[in-house]
């Protein structure tokens, strides 16, 4: 077990090289640089000499393969250097979105666990009936409406629901504060993005576990624990759900890797000033050295949310042997 | 004629900015904190004197204070500047080429230093001449000052190379802001990520890409301002964030200017709680075919570009939709500069006649061989106005037979391919801070002397035509040379194809007060002179 995961940890590197060489080589593909955004954009004269002293200045006009070395070396120490946009510490940048996206996306898959396995299950067990059908409408409604969109709406509702009783329209702070600072506030902020992105997640997680549970509850072994006598709720919560867990919490560990980065338009809509707003604003400034280091970020997780998936799987089914 | 349309066009701001706040009319009140949006995402720096983007200006004006100024209580004329730091507006003498500024007495950094001319100087040493490693876009604009000097701690003088009406419109440029000489000294960079001004609030907090707080500066060199206690800046791209946030008095404001349906949106909503001021705004859309390709060499395709197009009738249709309004000439409406209507319906593209106008267009494309010419149209992925212009230019260029078709690219490819020369024709903007046609209308120019400017072309007598213009100090004598510089750069050689100027709409929450608009989302941007009316 442990050599298991020793050996999951060590892959994880190859893995970040693999990604730091592609976005490394991506970003630099596309055309432009990141002095053209900032000299050329508003329209306004600039000299060749001006350009040249940007492109000094953060480091972009020494050959690639210093510049990939550099990161590499950086990477090694977790010193992902300076945003080219910013001039402030990657670091720094991220650590400053970082809390607010993983908030959200620790709620949402909350308010998904806490929604799909009940109704999932409930759905499989009442299948075919009304019940089922109610259940299944409000998941595929789920997988159909985009979040985003899901957003603004709600944002609308609050609106015009408090001008409707209230007299005045109401909408929850859009500066986000720390959950430490001031939990009401910032509860306030965080849950109506929290439910619009649970919303669909709990959706995928409800449709997976409904089909789980429908194959797992024709097993010979949960027919055989039937003919014994075993009580229902018995059978259902320690033989059947627990099998049907495992396809379950592979899409609840992808869908977590997903959120933290994931959320562009979301944090838009909701102004929140996450990881995933940070990546496109790094893209589309072509900010090299915090668009790779985002991308180490997301896919690092990606790769311990597999982990945990993975040791999780060991933990639902004894039968899997982690070595 | 002229003076008609003059006066219309007076007349029209005027009539536009009906809804300005009275501040003269009403006693102002003090206290309480303004939150105001700012439509985008964070800027990469603090430092007024390497950026360009009302980002960072919205941000950071309200800490900083300048030499001169457009003056606040009238900001949308393009003639009225005021002192900020000086005591009195200078007469120009050696034949208009020196202008001595005598400083306020007592004027303090917010860290309690006192400003004196050296912080002057030393601030605009690094715009007009920046050290090696430090960047300045506004470099070029300055061209004509010679020298600044600080004979003494109460007074600058400017030494231009030459006489020209364009110095004092430039000195009064927002982003100029005055930093302290000693902070330069040590570190030419450190304003990138440091602010400290005298300006009317002092800075508290910056959250990083979200937010910024101000409070106010008691000890502020103009007395009895600013009125409000403080103010929050927050930072957001996406539109509906800003239009919810005003809608529920999460925000007061926005002050750079949305779209007529989004002021319809608040006005529904919202009724008399909302107050809209209008305005011509100094940015204007703009086409530059590339010369290096063909068919745009000749000079026949590039006319019949602009002859296409209909702008009496197009202009007010698209208002509707996006931020436009004023059909006008390269210089801006409001402008004594400007061509008057009848001066406008003589140059290509500006005929009365639309049919007579697309038949030339036609005869021309004919004669140039260029008849059902294909063609694509680079533009910029950002909606307002250039998708809808650019939308609307691919119709009206299928009226004479030509079949545009649109390259849609962010910013970063979009200023790349321009660059690279990879376009045949593209949509651009002109937009500038306070109004200085002769000045505004340098991005015409070719590349060698306006980097800028990628149609790749050279033309010695549009030189030699702004150069004379440029010297000129005669105002008659100046406008006729705009005329003529108008008619050769749009019309003659049709080197850009002039589109139309943009409009500004600023709807904010009616307890706003005191905030005036004006022609550009650069001026005006301080916020001493704001007070909240609850």
């Amino acid at each position: 077990m442990y050599r298991y995961i020793i050996s999951r940890i060590l892959l994880v590197f190859p893995t970040l090289i693999g990604a730091a060489a592609l976005v490394f080589l991506l970003m630099r593909l596309v055309p432009g640089d990141i002095c053209l955004v900032r000299l050329g954009s508003g329209g306004t004269s600039f000299t060749q000499a001006s350009l040249a002293t940007c492109h000094a200045e953060i480091g972009i006009d020494r050959p690639w393969i210093l510049q990939f070395l550099d990161f590499l070396w950086g990477l090694a120490r977790l010193d992902f250097g300076k945003s080219m946009w910013s001039g402030k510490p990657v670091i720094v940048e991220i650590a400053t979105r970082f809390p607010i996206s993983l908030e959200v996306a620790v709620m949402a898959t909350v308010i998904a666990v806490v929604i799909a396995i009940p109704l999932g299950t409930i759905s499989a067990l009442k299948q075919n009936t009304w019940v089922d059908l109610l259940v299944r409408t409000f998941s595929i409604a789920g997988l159909a409406t985009p979040a985003f969109w899901l957003g603004i709406v709600s944002i609308l509702i609050v609106l015009d629901v408090t001008q409707a009783v209230f007299g005045h329209p109401w909408m929850p702070p859009i500066d986000y504060v720390p959950l430490w600072q001031d939990p009401i506030r910032n509860l306030s902020i965080v849950m109506l993005p929290a439910l619009t992105i649970g919303y669909r997640y709990a959706a995928v997680s409800m449709r997976m576990t409904r089909s789980a549970m429908l194959e797992v509850l024709r097993e010979d072994y949960i027919r055989t624990a039937r003919a014994k006598g075993l009580i229902r709720r018995l059978i259902i919560n320690r033989h059947a759900l627990k099998n049907a867990l495992l396809p379950v919490v592979t899409v609840i560990g992808i869908e977590f890797a997903f959120l933290i980065g994931g959320l562009v338009v979301t944090e838009q809509v909701f102004n929140l000033n996450g990881i995933g707003r940070l990546m496109v604003l790094s893209v589309q400034n072509q900010d090299y050295t915090l668009t790779q280091a985002l991308v180490m970020v997301v896919v690092t997780i990606a790769v311990l949310s597999n982990l945990v998936v993975d040791l999780l799987y060991a933990w639902l089914d004894p039968r899997i042997r982690l070595a | 004629m002229r003076a008609g349309f003059t006066l219309c066009a007076a007349a029209l701001t005027a009539v536009l900015a009906i809804a300005m706040p009275a501040s003269g009319a009403e006693a102002p009140k003090r206290g309480g904190t303004l939150t105001f949006m700012i439509p985008a995402d964070a800027p990469p720096s603090f430092d007024g004197h390497q950026e360009g983007t009302f980002a960072m200006l919205h941000a950071t004006a309200p800490f900083y204070s300048t030499l001169t100024r457009v003056n606040p209580e009238n900001p949308s004329s393009t003639t009225d500047f005021v002192c900020d730091l000086c005591t009195d507006m200078p007469q120009p003498a050696d034949d208009g080429r020196t202008y001595t500024f005598k400083l306020r007495d007592g004027v303090k950094f917010h860290d309690g230093t006192p400003l004196t001319s050296a912080d002057v100087k030393a601030s605009w040493e690094s715009i007009i001449h920046p050290q090696e490693g430090v960047l300045s876009p506004r470099e070029s604009y300055y061209m004509m000052v010679d020298k600044v000097e600080a004979p003494d701690p109460a007074t600058v003088v400017f030494r231009l190379k030459f006489a020209t009406t364009t110095f004092l419109p430039a000195l009064a440029d927002p982003f100029t802001f005055v930093y302290q000489k000693e902070k330069l000294e040590k570190d030419p960079h450190w304003y990138e990520k440091n602010i400290l001004g005298s300006g009317p609030f002092k800075f508290v907090t910056y959250e990083t890409g979200q937010s910024i707080t101000g409070v106010r500066n008691p000890d502020y060199h103009h007395p009895g301002l600013p009125y409000l206690d403080g103010f929050t800046g927050i930072y957001a791209a996406k539109q509906a964030t800003r239009l919810d946030a005003i809608r529920s008095d999460r925000a007061a404001a926005e002050f750079r200017g949305l779209p007529p349906s989004a002021r319809d949106e608040l006005k529904a909503a919202l009724g008399d709680k909302i107050t809209v001021q209008e305005s011509d705004w100094n940015c204007g859309s703009l086409v530059t075919p590339n010369h290096a390709k063909k068919p745009f060499d000749d000079v026949r395709v590039r006319r019949a570009l602009t002859l296409a197009v209909d702008r009496w009738h197009g202009v007010p249709a698209l208002s509707k939709v996006a931020d436009m309004h004023t059909v006008g000439g390269i210089v801006f409406p409001a402008s004594p500069l400007a061509a008057t209507k009848d001066e406008l319906q003589q140059l290509a593209g500006f005929w009365p006649d639309i049919e007579k106008s697309r038949a030339e267009a036609r005869r021309l494309l004919k004669e140039a061989g260029a008849e059902g010419l294909s063609f694509e149209l680079l533009n910029r992925n950002v909606d307002q106005p250039y998708k809808y212009v650019g939308t609307w230019l691919v119709d009206e260029w299928s009226k004479v037979g030509l079949k545009a078709t649109q390259r849609v690219q962010p910013t970063g490819p979009w200023t790349d391919a321009m660059r690279r020369g990879d376009f045949e024709v593209v949509l651009q903007a002109n937009c500038r801070a306070v109004p200085n046609p002769i000045l505004d209308v340098q991005p015409y120019l070719p590349s060698s002397v306006f980097t800028a400017n990628y149609g790749n072309f050279e033309d010695k007598d549009e030189v030699a035509l702004y150069g004379k213009m440029l010297h000129e100090t005669d105002p008659a004598h100046q406008r006729a040379l705009m005329r003529e510089f108008e008619k050769h750069s749009i019309d003659t050689q049709a080197h850009e194809i002039w589109v139309s100027w943009w409009y500004r709409t600023v709807p904010h929450r009616s307890y706003l007060k005191g905030w005036k608009i004006s022609p550009s989302h650069f001026i005006n941007q301080d916020l001493a002179t704001v007070w909240l009316d609850r």
